[in-house]
């Protein structure tokens, strides 16, 4: 309880300010160009930390953009030839790196964390780490590389809250009644993509749907309540941990 | 809220879709709707029993949907087809899982090869192989991923060869029980091939055949000093498999350096092979050597095709191989024996062959510095294009270059660490892997054709020609049409007893992959790549 106070007391606005698409590419693009000098934890350059949000010449995004872009002279920071899109992104990761770290969440036990994710939550009835578990929801392998403790925490108390577009499932009835229900792949204007609760890739024509609902809410069951604080630090410093395979 | 969600999946668990097991990929006649396995059938046939499109409704075939590849590569991948779900790869290394009745994306696994990747002919990939829930795909930086074929995502991902080196991936995977076997390519920059088999669930290498023998081996005889060390034999495109003789079929590739023997006396085996291996150990079996030291790059990488039918009289377990180096060959299968063989088109680097089809090599043939006239030319009398077998029509279909010569001049051959090492140039008016100006050579100098023979008599029973070349794979189908394009862009039905033209559609690009066929929600559909696109065509309803 005092947990869902906390975190309802950080501003809805500072979580949105990049979109997770963004963030993930961001990810990407940040193995590929930056890891090598400033490391896994953004912490390997001295007096540079990205966890901690330390720069040396940087405190808005703008000097953020300038410095990825045209490199720092004089020193190993080379300059960047990468489109805006993908400079916004690489930001928009970095500065998730801070928010991540910048969080008391991350202090419990990841190990009793697992326990609770693959025991008593039943959490891999609908989600996927590193191959093991449902494809159902979302699949959490680089949860730890690419969401806020904030957000994690918020999405296992208030999952209908922070259910992000890529996440939402549809609810499909055809015209002979059969409900299908499930994540959302792609759409477009005749067609919607979806895996279903059975795990099946499924392609349905709007034209055979009697009517077809995308669902801002989600499945998932809100756990607040249900874990004790220290629980729930541990799950989320679990979730934190998953950082992906290293199979690019 | 919790357990209700539990009991939901815990219920449904009890009737996932069924995964496509070892069981279902060695029977796919029970499954004709679907394309399991790059050449369709173990036995590489390109055959399919779908029978709705005809000789006669063949020209009702129209357009239903178009990927468009984001690579202007060029696209070689066959598509594989799992319960109304399409896998294709997009050059070099991506996967794209679609709805193969509408072409709507599923989901893509994007791969971004090392940039220590230098493939000789392209960055480009054949296809995907597929076993359980999971694929399985080489890479242009001689890598082996295993990625989940539900979400899209990698599941192991392991080092074959070196690329800096030259090794590199480029074929579709062959799965052969609870292993995934591979060939390298990189003949080109002085590799030492070989065929591996990895653990489907790890990745852990399980065997390795080398196709250049070590000292100690059999073979590494048939190469002087230490030639064999940069001996090339590659094995770039798919295998076929006999269940019930357990062999694993591949073809090699051509010794290095390409056009200067100088240096590697001998048959240099097992360059330029069939080589027969056991599927558990990756022992060899037995080899047959179309082409022994080989100076014009005759690659034997084409795809083995085993059939079984009456030879002479009696039932006999075959192999049908219709040769880079412009000779068609019949073998028998369980020991290579060489059985008949005769040249498909013209070629003038070997007098015939022998009682055990061994070439009898012609006078004045050999690469020269000043060069040699040479046919076939150096894409050969057919390269890795896939060919078709049908067991209704029982003849052989075969992508053809006729006429098609080379001028070879031989060059100097120095190995260096990831560079070219070939020893010559080939030339030609017929441009090599693209098409070029249009107004530049003529028919006399080589044309196209998709060729059909008898093997039991080597007559030569239809031929269907095209000004240009091509680089088209063939289908053949239960309903007697055979399915095949070419480098102009155009994608043909043809009658398989007569080679009639029943049906022609411009794509605008050349088809340089291998049709398939398949069925959803009972609507028969016929896929094909050209230009950097893949088409869909099935009758028009």
């Amino acid at each position: 309880m005092i947990l869902a106070l906390l975190w309802l007391a950080i501003p809805l606005a500072a979580q949105q300010r990049y979109i997770s698409s963004d963030v993930e590419l961001g990810s990407r693009l940040y193995r590929l160009n930056c890891f090598a000098c400033h490391g896994p934890e953004g912490a390997s350059i001295p007096g540079v930390d990205f966890r901690r949000g330390q720069f040396k010449r940087v405190s808005s995004d703008e000097d953020l953009l300038r410095v990825i872009r045209g490199g720092v002279p004089g020193t190993s920071m080379p300059p960047h030839s990468l489109n805006d899109a993908n400079l916004l992104a690489l930001v928009a990761y970095v500065r998730t790196l801070h928010d991540s770290a910048a969080s008391a969440a991350g202090s419990g036990d990841a190990a009793r964390g697992r326990m609770l994710f693959e025991g008593k939550g039943g959490c891999m009835a609908c989600h996927r780490v590193n191959g093991k578990g449902s494809r159902v929801g979302p699949d959490l392998s680089e949860a730890g590389e690419i969401r806020s403790a904030e957000y994690l925490e918020r999405s296992i108390l208030a999952p209908n809250e922070s259910i992000l577009p890529e996440h939402r499932s549809v609810r499909a009835v055809t015209r002979q009644g059969v409900v299908i229900t499930g994540r959302r792949l792609n759409e477009d204007s005749h067609t919607i993509q979806l895996i279903d609760m059975d795990e099946r890739l499924r392609s349905l024509s709007k034209a055979d749907l009697r009517e077809y609902t995308l669902l801002t809410t989600t499945s998932m069951p809100s756990y607040e309540g249900k874990f004790s604080a220290s629980e729930l630090a541990d799950l989320v410093t679990y979730l934190l941990s998953l950082k992906g395979s290293d199979t690019p | 809220m919790i357990l209700r969600t539990l009991v939901l999946v815990s219920f449904l668990a009890g009737s996932l879709p069924a995964q496509v097991s070892w069981d279902r990929l060695l029977h796919p006649e029970r499954e004709p709707q679907n394309w399991l396995t790059y050449s369709g059938n173990s036995f590489a046939q390109r055959y399919s029993t779908l029978d709705q499109i005809t000789r006669d409704n063949a020209k009702n075939l129209e357009l239903q949907w178009v990927f468009q590849a984001r690579s202007l590569e060029k696209f070689e991948s066959t598509p594989l087809v799992v319960d109304g779900i399409m896998y294709v790869t997009e050059a070099p290394n991506n996967v794209v899982a679609m709805d193969a009745k509408t072409g709507a994306i599923f989901w893509v696994y994007e791969y971004r090869p090392s940039a220590d990747a230098r493939p000789c002919c392209g960055a480009v990939n054949r296809g995907v192989a597929i076993l359980g829930d999971t694929l399985y795909m080489g890479t242009i930086d001689a890598r082996l991923i295993a990625i989940d074929a539900k979400a899209g995502r990698p599941i192991w991902n392991i080092q074959v060869g070196d690329p800096k080196l030259g090794y590199a991936l480029t074929h579709a995977p062959l799965v052969v029980k609870d292993k995934v076997i591979v060939g390298v390519a990189g003949a080109e920059y002085g590799i030492r091939g070989f065929v591996a088999a990895y653990d489907a669930a790890t990745g852990k290498e399980v065997w390795r055949f080398n196709t250049i023998p070590g000292p100690g081996e059999p073979g590494h005889e048939t190469w002087t000093g230490d030639s064999w060390q940069h001996g090339g034999g590659s094995a770039w495109i798919t295998g076929s498999y006999d269940p019930t003789l357990n062999m694993v079929y591949w073809g090699t590739g051509n010794p290095g350096a390409d056009w200067n023997a100088d240096n590697r006396g001998g048959d240099n085996l097992y360059s330029d092979c069939a080589i027969a291996l056991d599927a558990d150990t990756g022992k060899l079996k037995w080899y047959f050597q179309f082409t022994p030291h080989d100076e014009y790059d005759y690659d034997a990488v084409q795809i083995p095709v085993l059939v079984d039918a009456n030879w002479k009289g009696s039932p006999r377990k075959m192999m049908m191989w219709a040769n880079r180096n412009g000779f068609f060959y019949v073998l028998d299968r369980t020991n290579g024996q060489f059985l008949f063989g005769m040249p498909f088109t013209k070629q003038t680097w070997a007098k015939g062959l022998d009682q055990n089809g061994r070439p009898i090599r012609a006078d004045k043939q050999s690469p020269t510095p000043e060069g040699t006239i040479v046919y076939p030319g150096v894409q050969g009398g057919t390269n890795w294009y896939s060919p078709s077998y049908s067991p209704r029509t029982g003849l052989f279909y075969i992508s053809t270059w006729a006429d098609y010569y080379m001028n070879l001049a031989k060059m100097p051959a120095e190995y260096t660490e990831g560079q070219r090492y070939t020893g010559g140039a080939p030339r030609s008016p017929v441009p090599t892997l693209q098409r070029g100006p249009i107004n530049t050579w003529t028919t006399e100098n080589g044309s196209g054709m998709v060729l059909a023979v008898d093997p039991s008599s080597g007559e030569k029973k239809w031929q269907f020609k095209m000004t240009d070349v091509t680089g088209s794979g063939i289908l053949s189908t239960a309903s007697d049409v055979v399915f095949s394009g070419g480098r102009e862009g155009f994608f043909y039905a043809l009658d398989a007893r007569n080679g009639t033209m029943l049906w022609k559609v411009p794509l605008g690009g050349q088809v340089a992959s291998g049709p398939i066929t398949y069925r959803v929600d009972g609507r028969q559909y016929v896929a094909v790549a050209a230009g950097h696109a893949l088409f869909t065509f099935a009758l028009r309803q």
